[in-house]
This record gives C-alpha cells, sequence and structure tokens, in this order.
C-alpha cells in the first residue's frame, strides 16, 4: 500500500512538470488554434539564459530567475508578432510547420552554443533533499514543482476570472469578431498569450533544470505535456491539468508493477485509448465541423 | 494555362513533348551518372534515393490526404528491421524481404489509420508522433532487433548478383525509386487518389458523395507507410548498421520538412525537396569543410558559440528553411516554379 501510494505522489510530482507545459500548450491553443511544438523550447532557451545569467555573470538567484521570466515574456511575444502573425492565412499544418520551424531554430541556437554535454544548473534546493509526509517520501524539488504548480493555476484562475486583460484574452479566444468590435486589441492579446504561455513552460523548465540539462531536456516534457493536454481536450486549462496528473500517475503505475522499461511509452498509449472513445479528449465538448 | 479539357488529358503522363524531352535527359543523365561521378557523390544520390522513396509516401498522406503525420520515422524504422530480420532470421531473398517488410509497415499504417478515422489536427499530430516515438522504444527492448546496440545488415545477394559497393546499390535503389515514382503518380490519378484528393478539400462532401471515409483514409496511412517501410530496408543496406537512435523524432520532422519544402500535393515538388534537403543535410553535416563559409562559422563559434555543437546549425538552416517556405512560399519548389512558369509563358504582360 505504502508502495502504491508512494508511486503515485512520484506520479503526481512528475505530472506537475508536464500540467506546467500542458497549461503552456492549452494557452496558446486557445489563443491562436495551434498545437504548439515550440512551448519547450520556448522554455529551453529562458532556461539557458538563465544558466548564463548564473554561472557566468555571477547573478544572484533571486534576480536571475525573475529576469529569465521577462525574458520568457519577451520570447513568447516575439515569436508571435514576428513569425506566427506573418504567416499567410494558414491552414492547421502550416501553423503546427511554423512552430516546428521555430522549435528547430531555437534547439538549434542552444546546441550551438552550449554543445550536447550535460550542464549542472546552480539552483537553490537540492534534488536529493527529501522531506517526508507520515510514510512517503517527496523530494523538495518535486515538492517546489507541485507548489509552483498549484500556485501558478491558483494564479491564472484569479488572472482569467478578475483581470480584465484576462477576461479580454477569453472574450476573444470565444469569438474573436465580437471581441474585435467590443473594442479588444486582439492582436496584442494573443501575442500576451504567447508570452504568459512562454512564462508558464519556462518555470516547469527552470524546476527540471537541476535533473537534467541538456539542449532535449524539454522534448520528453514537451511530449507529455502535450499528451496530457491532449487527454483533457486541448481547449480546458484545468482539463489539460487533469490529464497531465493522469499521464504521470498511469505512467509511475506502469513503471512500478508492469514494465519499468516502457514506462515512457505508456503516455502514448492512454491517449490513443482516450481518443479512441472521447475523440476531443476528456473535457472539451466534442468539436462538429459545420459545413 | 496548364488547363485540363478532358480526362484522358488529365491522365496522360507525359503532358507535352518538352516533358518527354526533360525526361529522356533525367534518364540518361542517371545511367551514366555512376561512371563519371566519384563514389561519394553516389552515396549522395543513393541517399537522395531513399529520402525520394519517403517523401513519396509522405505526400500521399499528406499532402493529398490532407492527413498529418510525425510518425514516419517509425514505419522507416519497420521497414529497416523488418527487411534486414526477415533476411537473417527467416532466409528470405532481399527484393521478397523488402516487400514483406514494406508489407508489415503497411499494416501498422494501417492500424495507426484507425484512430485517425476520429481525430484530426493536433489529436493526430499527437497520435502518429506517439507512434513513431513508441516504435523505436520499443525497438530498443527486443532482443532480436538487437537492442539498443543495432543490428548489421547482412550482405545483399539478389540472384546471381552481389551487391557491396555504392555503385551497386545505386542500380538497384534508382530503378526501384522510379518505379515507385511511377506509382506514387499513376495512384493520384486513380479512383484512390481523386477520393484522397477529396477528402483533403471537403470531408464531408466527400462523404456525402460516397467516398468510403474509413477505407479511404486507412488506405492512405498504409500506402504511406508502405512507401516508408520500402524506404527503410534500403536504408538498412546503404548504411550497413542500424539502431534506434536513428529513427527518432527529428527524422520524422526531416521527413516532414522535405515534403512541405518540396510543395505539398504537387509529384515533383516532393521530389525536389527531398533531394535538395538530403543533400543540404549531407553538407552541413561537416559544415566547417565548407570554403570560406566554414572559416568564418569557426571564428564565430570560438568567439560567441562553442566549436563542439557547431553541427547543430543543421537545426537553425532546416527551421529556417521550415519557416521562409511556409511565410513567403507556401506551395514550397513547385509553387516557385509554377509562378517562374507562369511569369515566362505570359511574358511581357
Amino acid at each position: 500500500m505504502i508502495d502504491f501510494l508512494q508511486m503515485v505522489l512520484n506520479g503526481i510530482a512528475a505530472g506537475s512538470s508536464y500540467a506546467l507545459v500542458g497549461l503552456g500548450m492549452v494557452l496558446i491553443y486557445k489563443a491562436s488554434e495551434v498545437p504548439n511544438f515550440v512551448q519547450g523550447e520556448m522554455a529551453l532557451l529562458p532556461v539557458f539564459v538563465a544558466f548564463m545569467l548564473l554561472e557566468s555573470y555571477g547573478v544572484p538567484p533571486y534576480m536571475a530567475f525573475p529576469i529569465t521570466l521577462i525574458f520568457a515574456f519577451f520570447l513568447g511575444c516575439f515569436l508571435e508578432f514576428a513569425i506566427l502573425r506573418r504567416a499567410k492565412d494558414p491552414n492547421i499544418l502550416g501553423l503546427i510547420i511554423i512552430t516546428i520551424g521555430m522549435e528547430m531554430i531555437l534547439l538549434g541556437l542552444v546546441s550551438w552554443k552550449f554543445g550536447a554535454d550535460q550542464r549542472v544548473m546552480p539552483f537553490p534546493i537540492s534534488e536529493y533533499d527529501s522531506i517526508a509526509i507520515g510514510n512517503l517520501f517527496i523530494s523538495s524539488l518535486n515538492m517546489l514543482t507541485l507548489v509552483a504548480a498549484l500556485f501558478i493555476m491558483l494564479v491564472l484562475f484569479l488572472f482569467f476570472r478578475y483581470s480584465k486583460i484576462g477576461v479580454a484574452m477569453k472574450a476573444s479566444q470565444q469569438n474573436e469578431t465580437a471581441a474585435r468590435l467590443m473594442g479588444i486589441k486582439t492582436k496584442q492579446v494573443r501575442m500576451l498569450t504567447w508570452g504568459i504561455s512562454a512564462m508558464v513552460g519556462t518555470v516547469a523548465g527552470l524546476l527540471l533544470a537541476p535533473v537534467i540539462m541538456e539542449p532535449f531536456m524539454m522534448w520528453n516534457p514537451m511530449m507529455k505535456g502535450f499528451a496530457g493536454a491532449v487527454v483533457g481536450g486541448m481547449t480546458s486549462l484545468p482539463g489539460a491539468v487533469i490529464g497531465a496528473y493522469i499521464i504521470g500517475v498511469i505512467e509511475n503505475l506502469f513503471g512500478g508493477y508492469v514494465s519499468i522499461e516502457f514506462k515512457s511509452v505508456v503516455a502514448f498509449a492512454v491517449i490513443v485509448l482516450v481518443l479512441c472513445v472521447r475523440p476531443s479528449g476528456l473535457f472539451a465538448r466534442h468539436y462538429v465541423k459545420k459545413v | 494555362m496548364d488547363m485540363k479539357r478532358d480526362y484522358y488529358e488529365d491522365i496522360q503522363l507525359f503532358s507535352s513533348g518538352v516533358v518527354i524531352f526533360w525526361f529522356v535527359a533525367m534518364m540518361v543523365f542517371l545511367a551514366v551518372v555512376p561512371f563519371i561521378f566519384k563514389n561519394y557523390y553516389i552515396y549522395v544520390i543513393n541517399f537522395m534515393a531513399i529520402n525520394v522513396i519517403v517523401v513519396l509516401g509522405l505526400n500521399l498522406l499528406v499532402g493529398y490526404t490532407g492527413l498529418i503525420s510525425l510518425g514516419h520515422a517509425g514505419f522507416f524504422a519497420i521497414g529497416a528491421y523488418g527487411t534486414v530480420v526477415l533476411i537473417t532470421q527467416a532466409h528470405l531473398p532481399f527484393l521478397l524481404a523488402l516487400l514483406v517488410a514494406g508489407l508489415i509497415a503497411a499494416i501498422f499504417g494501417f492500424l495507426l489509420g484507425l484512430p485517425a478515422l476520429r481525430l484530426e489536427g493536433p489529436y493526430l499530430a499527437i497520435a502518429t508522433l506517439g507512434f513513431g516515438v513508441t516504435v523505436t522504444q520499443v525497438i530498443g527492448k527486443i532482443k532480436i532487433l538487437g537492442e539498443r546496440q543495432g543490428l548489421h545488415a547482412p550482405d545483399l545477394i539478389i540472384g546471381p548478383w552481389h551487391f557491396d559497393t555504392d555503385k551497386d546499390f545505386y542500380f538497384l535503389l534508382i530503378p526501384i525509386a522510379i518505379i515507385l515514382a511511377f506509382a506514387a503518380r499513376n495512384i493520384t490519378k486513380t479512383k484512390v487518389g481523386r477520393a484522397f484528393i477529396s477528402i483533403r478539400d471537403a470531408e464531408i462532401a466527400a462523404e456525402t458523395m460516397g467516398v468510403n471515409l474509413t477505407f479511404y483514409k486507412t488506405l492512405a496511412f498504409a500506402l504511406s507507410a508502405f512507401y516508408a517501410g520500402i524506404g527503410g530496408g534500403l536504408y538498412a543496406f546503404v548504411l550497413r548498421f542500424i539502431e534506434p537512435e536513428l529513427f527518432s523524432l527529428s527524422l520524422s520532422i526531416m521527413f516532414l520538412t522535405m515534403a512541405v519544402v518540396g510543395g505539398l500535393g504537387s509529384m515533383m515538388g516532393p521530389i525536389a525537396g527531398a533531394c535538395l534537403l538530403s543533400w543540404l543535410d549531407l553538407q552541413l553535416r561537416n559544415i566547417l569543410d565548407i570554403p570560406y563559409l566554414g572559416e568564418w562559422l569557426r571564428s564565430l563559434s570560438q568567439s560567441y558559440f562553442s566549436l563542439t555543437g557547431v553541427s547543430n546549425i543543421q537545426y537553425i538552416v532546416f527551421g529556417g528553411i521550415l519557416l521562409f517556405i511556409m511565410l513567403f512560399e507556401p506551395l514550397g519548389i513547385f509553387g516557385i516554379w509554377i509562378r517562374t512558369k507562369k511569369y515566362w509563358k505570359t511574358w511581357p504582360f
């Protein structure tokens, strides 16, 4: 029983970082209707910027992380403003390909600069300390991830509920024409959404960096986050979070009881199963195309 | 211009004498290549031919049927491993093994096509992506497939001939590529191809007109996977050694890039795209040896970037090409060709 609970807890901890990536993807999917393959790399570049700030320029952590988040915000805005917005009435495939192109450029830049070596992020919290909750153990880094994920979800919830710009974002996602007629600058709102999404992703990246830090570090979390978002329905923020936790928990249980070797592929089996039953994910209304 | 006036004009293979001339010129060129070029260039052309085969299949799926696949490296891997294992374990002759491996890939394509019936857009992207990742993971765990260490391809023998050098492979690869290219082209002009196109353009309208979506969507996946499987089988022998890492997500993206850069939904476009990008891929692998540019990049890397990561410039180049094509010329090389042709035909207007 203890084993089982411990695995679930590990799954929830892993699911937290997937949830952050998934949240970023859903934000962008709702704004631009594109599955954002650059989500991982949008976090990767800021993470390496943070690494440079901490390592080469000796900036203290409490300064470096906010600077990184601001950088991530501008990176996200820039990608939308300079590249995605310039596409000539693209279809869904075209948009996917544009994000893949951006992803390759950012990945190339980072791996050109840093090579393929494994680096160590000088992070204030070590992944080897752990906290005991009853008979269960959770590493303090995982605990921080969990708390950060919950905190960001809360902030996003409040942001979309009470702030003017959050409501404007929701409005332009629901009906862009109507929102524009109401005086919302929908293009700017979309750009801001990209910025926020990049920040959310970067938090996940920063929390993953102490464990593994190399140019391909975001691929796995991105795919799992994407899978979680798809399970949740791609258009629902709580859905993405729940989907990511489902993926994280099932993955860990599968790794514990069935086979550790195939742990990382079980996520895709889960999504195929879920999608066969509910083609638009668990928490989204099924979208029927009108002719 | 280029208006098709009747059915027979639409299905004819060569639309004019000029096209026949260039086709013959191309065939003559391909026939004399191994006698005039150095070995390295023949290797490059072999590499191109394999990518052309895969991208032709991918184009049938993405360009003609309008379904997305980010998992073609999976089919490619199934073809490669299938061919090698069928030869070494089941002792099948090469051509039969290649065909059977292609059919196995096609069965997997059919299976992947089943969930694809209900999925579209991002959902299909993640499902195919997951398939590609899963295949490499699973291959890395199976004993008979060499696990992570990989497999050596056996000697390639067809009847009395023993294929050994790049030049030998050339005579095997080019005919297969040409046959498959003609097959792909003819498929697009048959009932099947027109059904694919109608699904791409308007799915519901196609269904109303009596196009069986289940059949044609799974068929598109199976056909596309068959092409990828054949390409993979040949790749294993050109490379002589295969390991799971070769068939990563990057490779799937690479195939998609080739198809997009060439121009989706055309025949010559993806061929041109595959040739161009395979050549670029090989060139960029040792980018520092390129005259002038290499030296400049070396000094740039030393002062601002790192020398160890310089080969990763290829990601930047391919990403840049993708963005450039999508932003400025969504039809790819084929679109550029169409525009140039139109300009000259209507000149001076």
